[in-house]
């Protein structure tokens, strides 16, 4: 059940976007997001389709992976169009049913939103699947060490992440583990109202509760024992940016320029 | 003269000062030598993995004291030279990897202890060639095998170059594949690089190959000597509720039956006596 969530994962694969620099792609990815809300026609709604789409192509993965992730999604979406029809009571009605009318602003809205909305989910996904957790966690650490100025311990918060990402699959499998042993002992999680499914959760999660601070506290005699004071580290790991970030870091300026001229060229609809 | 490695000098050691009973450790000394493969046996709550943690200021003494390398384990500024040689291994597998990357983990004591990067590459390389896991360096640490984990773990301490390994029943948790893994790999780490081997356990076949045995029991040591000496004697190992590893046992049933069989510690070495007695 919790294996089956595809957000949040890595794919590794060889492609330009898996080998680019995990901190130019953070920074394009924010970038992306931005950008998502500078569209103001349709024109430029067009082009940040097309620009996500190519994107997600160049990543190499199966088109079926990314409509899998945003399936989900497809309630809220569907709650965000009936939203709009209800409420958005401006322009010219184009349908008009007894006393209820449908506006063109509402369909245009409920067409920003939801493209906004999923191109969100693409661009992010996208990073999380070409960026392995390790490197990701370096990247943020990597843009965050100004912050060391200010006295903040970007090393120790980096180094929480780490150990987080280490140990979800562990917990997982000590989760199925659990649920394993108290369905054999007759535990029922499928059946009754919402409460006592809860309630029925209980006797994992507990269990599951006291070995993650035993595990956690054997973890800590372990990292004392190999030097570990949180201070005075340095990395294994280095961090390049190289010909694929420049070229990644040109497209998408030239991509934003292009969103601006857009939006000079064309009349806004919003 | 052999180099003393670790010193113990009437070490007692109480989990709670409060409650006496709480004592895993009464009155311990003894001294362990440079390049040595010494096994600690006991049964559980005999005291064995006190003694592992005490080795490397995990713990420290209640009363005695601990010498490690010639450092006192209670001298708080000696901290960090003592667990830079002294490294440590423990049982769960799960537990002791801090990265998501097998090469990272092995990375983590030489990153702590503030090397330049190429010293680091060039040491992770020759840990994870020393307990052959170097095609492993890129996998995830949590679809590796047991057997594999602990090798890791190992590779961990061989990167802070660490000249004494002390591992806490570091096979307790792994199948019989794995627990063979771990041991070819911490003979052979004695072997080429001298390293100085404390391995607890209550597997008596794990002590077989050892040069010394200590065995525990209730916090006191109460037998010392090379596996031969110590498995010589049956009924007190049996009354400390540890048995004689089986090929000795078998040679001695045999024996009582008539068949003309010297002790044996391994099963290579029963099958021999066995050829021999009948030719």
């Amino acid at each position: 059940m919790i294996r089956d969530i595809s957000i949040g994962r890595y794919f590794p694969a060889k492609s330009f976007v898996h080998a680019m620099d995990a901190r130019a792609k953070l920074l394009l990815t924010l970038a992306m997001i931005v950008v998502t809300f500078l569209c103001k026609n349709l024109y430029s709604l067009a082009a940040l389709c097309a620009f996500t789409i190519l994107v997600y192509l160049s990543s190499r993965l199966k088109p079926l992976l990314i409509l899998k992730s945003l399936k989900p999604l497809l309630p809220l979406l569907i709650l965000t169009v009936i939203m709009q029809v209800i409420f958005t009571k401006t322009g010219t009605p184009v349908l008009t049913v007894g006393k209820f009318s449908v506006y063109d602003d509402a369909l245009i809205m409920s067409l920003f939103v939801c493209v906004r909305i999923l191109v969100l989910i693409v661009v992010s996904s996208l990073l999380t699947y070409t960026t392995s957790p390790t490197r990701l966690t370096d990247a943020i650490e990597r843009l965050l060490s100004p912050l060391k100025h200010l006295k903040i311990d970007v090393g120790t918060f980096a180094m929480m992440m780490t150990i987080a990402l280490r140990f979800i699959p562990t917990l997982i499998d000590e989760i199925d583990r659990l649920t394993s042993a108290q369905k054999a002992r007759g535990a029922d999680f499928e059946s009754g109202n919402l409460i006592q499914r809860v309630k029925s959760l209980f006797p994992i999660f507990i269990p599951l509760f006291v070995s993650a601070i035993q595990r956690a506290s054997e973890l800590a005699d372990a990292m004392i024992c190999r030097c570990y004071t949180g201070e005075g580290r340095t990395s294994y790991r280095v961090m390049k940016f190289g010909w694929r970030d420049a070229v990644a870091l040109l497209a998408v300026a030239v991509f934003t320029g292009g969103v601006i001229t857009l939006n000079v060229l064309f009349a806004p609809l919003l | 003269m052999k180099n003393e490695v670790l010193r113990f000098d009437n070490v007692t050691f109480c989990y709670d000062t409060e409650r006496p009973e709480h004592t895993a450790v009464r009155d311990l000394s003894f001294s362990l030598y440079e390049g040595e493969f010494t096994c600690i046996l006991g049964h559980n709550g005999s005291g064995k993995s006190t003694v592992a943690k005490l080795c490397n200021a995990l713990l420290l003494p209640t009363s005695g004291t601990v010498t490690a390398y010639g450092l006192d384990t209670a001298v708080e500024a000696n901290e960090n030279e003592i667990r830079r040689n002294v490294g440590m291994v423990f049982q769960n597998p799960d537990n002791q990897l801090v990265a998501t990357i097998v090469e990272d983990d092995v990375a983590f004591g030489p990153e702590n202890l503030g090397l330049p990067r190429e010293e680091i590459a060039a040491r992770v390389d020759e840990a994870l060639r020393l307990v052959g896991m170097t095609e492993f360096r890129k996998h995830e640490p949590h679809r590796l095998s047991g057997g594999q984990k602990q090798r890791v773990a190992i590779a961990g301490a061989l990167a802070m170059q660490t000249r004494c390994l002390v591992l806490d029943e570091p096979t307790a948790m792994l199948d019989p594949q794995g627990r063979q893994e771990v041991m070819e790999a911490l003979f052979k780490l004695k072997r080429e690089l001298g390293i100085t081997v404390v391995l607890v356990t209550h597997f008596m076949s794990e002590a077989v190959a050892a040069d010394r045995v200590l065995v525990m029991n209730d916090g006191k040591l109460c037998m010392d000597g090379t596996p031969r000496e110590v498995f010589a004697h049956s009924e007190e190992l049996s009354a400390i509720g540890l048995a004689v590893p089986k090929p000795l046992e078998i040679a001695r049933t045999l024996r009582q039956n008539g068949i003309p069989i010297d002790d044996v510690l391994t099963a290579d070495e029963l099958a021999q006596a066995f050829y021999n007695a009948f030719t």
